[in-house]
């Protein structure tokens, strides 16, 4: 048998959508381990990209830390948290929030330090604030960037969420992890299976968000660049 | 017959033909009167390496996992203390690697567990639980070529393991105690213990024990005894053997209606290698090895680094046996 044929077969066995620890219960488990950590890692990478991109401080330090950053394991830091901070939600929220922030910070910074600079001086020459060239100007124009830094950050937490399940916790990883120590190779595929739908659902809702969020002119714009 | 075989392990053993010949040529000069042999040996053995030569030699194996490795060295010193040639195979691998080199002869002892043994490798189907049933289900069902001598008192078992805490609070000692209370607590166990035999099931059925909560986490390892110093989880399933148990200061319940298979260490043997000094020497150290002796020891080398020789010497020189 397949992946798929044993994938398929756990998805569509209906006694599997029932009762405690069904797969509806865990996949809302699983979204409530990805929203926090994003959120929070969103909260810190926003702000902290915007100020380097828009003044350009310590931009090749944080770029570097950042990147460095992302060779941390994070089941390695997981059981480390579990062993000496015990069972708290810090545990599985650090490691998910370490995973998430740059990305998101890199991104943010790209996308702002990357304005066109005549733009800037335009504003500048307005006489805009630093606050309004930077809530008004750059970052509407960084949010592309910032959403695919946001998307790709969501895209790993709804993957990585799976290791919740290692300290006793639910979610997806659940049917994993118990699927493999109890040799039941259902389980394992359909709870990889139904990660990968989450995810793919992921990606959509990014383009549902920046067709929503991304002012119409930068859209058109990028479809222009696109056709050049 | 004992010498016939002797020899067709020999035919078994080209590798070590050297050694298997010497062996050979001394048993079947004293293989009418071992015991004799075996008391003149131990009464001149002040220092055993130099009268090698004249003794029986056997190879001592381990399995790749220091408490094994630490109950190889147990084995090996003792026979050396009484004369016998001995060389050490530590660290082999896994059961399936190890197995067959005892059934051919060129391992001819390994530390083994008698319940594990008895399920993985001999015979799948059985449902023994207690030491007796288990030893006895080994005797008939294991090849012609093996066998296992006495076992030690020492197991390194499943156990449902409390905090000191826990255990002085509500007065536990065995699994049975926990009737007034486990319906209060979480109960942590690696994730398979919801379906096995043993397990969540095998709890309610023996000790009629329902948990209030069960945390699927790791095999004894460290998010379990994080779990239970944290109080995620009040009790858990640990191996009866884990340093931390010393260290943390945990209690192993006991298992008096063994809901959990009997696992006493057991030298397993090619049994054409064997004579009376190398079973009455392994069967003595049997004897004086407890659990608490053997996680003691598992202490030592595992939390502490002490070298495995040290520590075996240490238990064979306080047991009278070195």
């Amino acid at each position: 048998m397949s992946f798929f044929s044993y994938a398929w077969d756990w998805v569509t066995t209906s006694a599997n959508w029932h009762g405690s620890d069904s797969i509806p219960q865990q996949i809302l488990a699983h979204l409530g381990y990805c929203v926090l950590p994003l959120l929070i890692a969103a909260l810190i990478a926003i702000p902290a990209g915007v100020v380097i991109g828009h003044t350009g401080r310590g931009a090749a330090f944080v770029v570097n830390v950042a990147n460095s950053w992302r060779a941390i394991p994070t089941l390695g830091l997981l059981i480390l948290l579990a062993v000496y901070l015990g069972f708290s939600v810090l545990t599985w929220l650090l490691p998910l929030v370490v995973l998430a922030i740059p990305p998101i910070l890199i991104n943010t910074y790209e996308g702002v330090a990357g304005v066109d600079p005549d733009v800037k001086d335009a504003a500048r020459g307005m006489g805009m604030t630093s606050w309004e060239q930077v809530t008004r100007v750059e970052l509407p124009i960084a949010l592309p960037l910032v959403l695919v830094g946001l998307r790709t950050s969501a895209i790993f937490v709804v993957a990585t969420a799976t290791i919740a399940a290692y300290i006793g916790l639910g979610g997806l990883g659940r049917f994993i992890i118990d699927g493999l120590a109890s040799n039941e190779y259902g389980p394992v595929a359909g709870g990889a299976l139904l990660v990968v739908v989450l995810a793919v659902l992921v990606l959509a809702l990014f383009a549902v968000l920046n067709r929503l969020v991304v002012p119409a002119g930068l859209r058109a714009q990028a479809k222009l660049g696109r056709t050049e | 017959m004992l010498t016939r075989s002797r020899t067709g392990g020999i035919a078994a053993i080209a590798a070590i033909a050297l050694a298997a010949v010497a062996a050979c040529s001394s048993s079947s000069s004293s293989s009418s009167s071992s015991s004799s042999a075996s008391a003149s040996s131990s009464s001149t053995s002040s220092n055993p390496l130099s009268q090698g030569g004249s003794s029986t030699s056997v190879v001592v194996g381990s399995a790749n996992f220091p408490e094994n490795e630490l109950l190889a060295t147990v084995y090996a010193q003792a026979l050396q203390a009484k004369g016998v040639k001995v060389s050490t195979k530590l660290n082999i691998g896994a059961r399936e690697v190890y197995y067959p080199q005892v059934e051919k002869g060129t391992i001819s002892i390994i530390p083994e567990y008698n319940g594990t043994l008895l399920t993985v490798e001999v015979d799948k189907t059985s449902t023994a639980k207690t030491t007796a049933d288990v030893d006895a289900a080994l005797a008939a069902k294991l090849p012609s070529s093996l066998q296992v001598l006495n076992p030690a008192p020492a197991q390194d078992s499943d156990s449902i393991t409390v905090t000191q805490a826990t255990a002085t609070k509500d007065h536990l000692k065995s699994i049975a105690d926990l009737k007034p209370y486990a319906a209060n607590m979480a109960l942590g166990a690696p994730p398979e213990f919801k379906t096995r035999s043993d397990g969540i099931a095998g709890l309610k059925a023996t000790y009629g024990l329902t948990f209030k909560s069960f945390v699927p986490l790791d095999e004894s390892g460290p998010l379990t005894i994080a779990a239970l110093q944290d109080g995620k989880v009040q009790a858990a399933d640990v191996f009866t053997t884990t340093p931390q148990i010393v260290t943390d200061k945990l209690v192993s319940l006991a298992d008096p209606k063994f809901n959990f298979a009997a696992q006493n260490v057991i030298p397993l043997v090619y049994k054409p290698a064997m004579n009376a000094t190398i079973i009455n020497t392994l069967n003595a150290v049997d004897a004086k090895l407890t659990t608490e002796a053997l996680l003691q020891m598992d202490n030592a080398v595992i939390t502490e680094h002490a070298s495995y020789s040290t520590v075996a010497a240490g238990f064979l020189q306080a047991a009278g046996l070195s």
